[in-house]
């Protein structure tokens, strides 16, 4: 492996006294292993997959009394509950049953664009979008949380709110067996 | 009958081409590398659609996990400022020294009674210490607050711009856990903040 070019140092008869001619090539082999090692270092400790931030948005609780009259037929209110469940309605609480759904893609992404639609469709413009309001109990996860608000941003929702979720709501999650 | 002879070649290859490849490759490594902190509380981050990138600098990250809460804020003369401000707001003297060791340490989650211990120990006593976390009460003057505060003010003076929030929570973590926080931050009017999450495909 070792290149060292070694000719051309033969014994001279007589005449002039040469000096070896050394030759330029050198063994790289063990560069390539150190470089190589090397790069294996610098790809274990780096971070390649960088983290990434979803923004949020929360009301300013300082500003009071500015808050816009909302039709109820367009407010689709969100209840998370225990074990990655979600119920939801549509209009004034009490007036219909919540709907029990869990997430995913045939789940709750397929209702947000399926009545977004609807609400869009009945309402006259131009303010006919859909209000999500997000009430997580205390028994939801927080990737629960954080997996409604990327389906909210998926589905394209104009307009959505992060509330408190009230007693006679969780009192109801309980009766259907998700808090 | 002659047996042919097999010319035997030269096992040695010409590396220089190699050589150059991996030389390449490790210049780029080096240059975009940025090494990976170790974080004191290991947070499992649920995985969102979203692509843009945290931010790299003024920017203070709250982890969220196992009830705990850890502060973590960047650039190593923020934290050696804030430090010095928190030390006042709670009559606690920090020599240089500690200041120079804190400012190396990049999250933590210690009440700032025990801070001082904590800075005195090495980076491998460091991580097997128990960190309870940073405590959160309901009172208005909570430690957490107090840290968020005062990184806010150190930032605004030595970089002239708003610090920026991010929040990094466990993934099992139970809601109010992550409310809390949020709490804190909204009660000195942070509206806008960032949950880090990891990449997923729709």
């Amino acid at each position: 492996m070792a290149e060292l070019d070694t000719s051309g140092g033969g014994k001279h008869k007589g005449g002039k006294i040469r000096s070896k001619k050394a030759s330029t090539r050198i063994d790289l082999t063990a560069m390539v292993d150190l470089a190589f090692l090397l790069i294996t270092f610098f790809i274990m400790t780096t971070t390649l997959a960088k983290p990434k931030a979803m923004d949020m948005f929360m009301p300013d609780k300082t500003k009071k009394g500015v808050q816009l009259p909302v039709p109820e037929t367009r407010t689709m209110t969100l209840w998370l509950g225990a074990n990655d469940k979600i119920e939801w309605y549509i209009g004034a609480p009490g007036k219909s049953r919540p709907t029990i759904d869990n997430f995913g893609k045939d789940g709750i992404r397929k209702t947000l664009v399926e009545q977004n639609k609807k609400i869009e469709e009945t309402h006259q413009g131009p303010d006919n979008y859909m209000i999500v309001l997000v009430k997580p109990s205390d028994k939801s996860t927080y990737k629960d949380f954080v997996n409604i608000i990327d389906e909210i941003n998926i589905a394209g929702i104009k307009s959505y709110g992060v509330v408190d979720i009230t007693a006679p709501e969780v009192a109801q999650l309980k009766k259907d067996g998700n808090y | 009958m002659a047996r042919i002879k097999v010319p035997r070649k030269s096992t040695a290859m010409d590396m220089t081409a190699m050589c150059d490849v991996a030389f390449l490759l490790l210049t780029f490594f080096i240059l975009t590398a940025k090494l990976r902190q170790e974080d004191p509380l290991h947070v499992d981050v649920p995985a969102s659609t979203t692509v843009i990138p945290v931010p790299d600098d003024n920017v203070a990250t709250l982890s969220v996990g196992k009830g705990k809460i850890f502060f973590g804020i960047e650039g190593t003369d923020i934290r050696e400022a804030l430090l010095d401000e928190m030390g006042k707001k709670y009559n606690i003297a920090f020599t240089p020294t500690e200041k120079k060791r804190f400012a190396v340490i990049p999250t933590f989650g210690v009440p700032i009674a025990q801070l001082q211990q904590y800075i005195a120990l090495d980076e491998e006593k460091r991580k097997t210490y128990p960190q309870a976390g940073i405590p959160v009460d309901t009172t208005e003057n909570n430690e957490l607050t107090n840290w968020i505060y005062e990184a806010r003010i150190v930032t605004r003076n030595l970089k002239n711009q708003e610090l920026r929030f991010a929040i990094k929570g466990d993934a099992r973590e139970e809601y109010p856990a992550y409310k809390k926080v949020v709490d804190v931050l909204q009660k000195q009017a942070i509206n806008k903040f960032s949950l880090i999450t990891s990449l997923k495909t729709q």
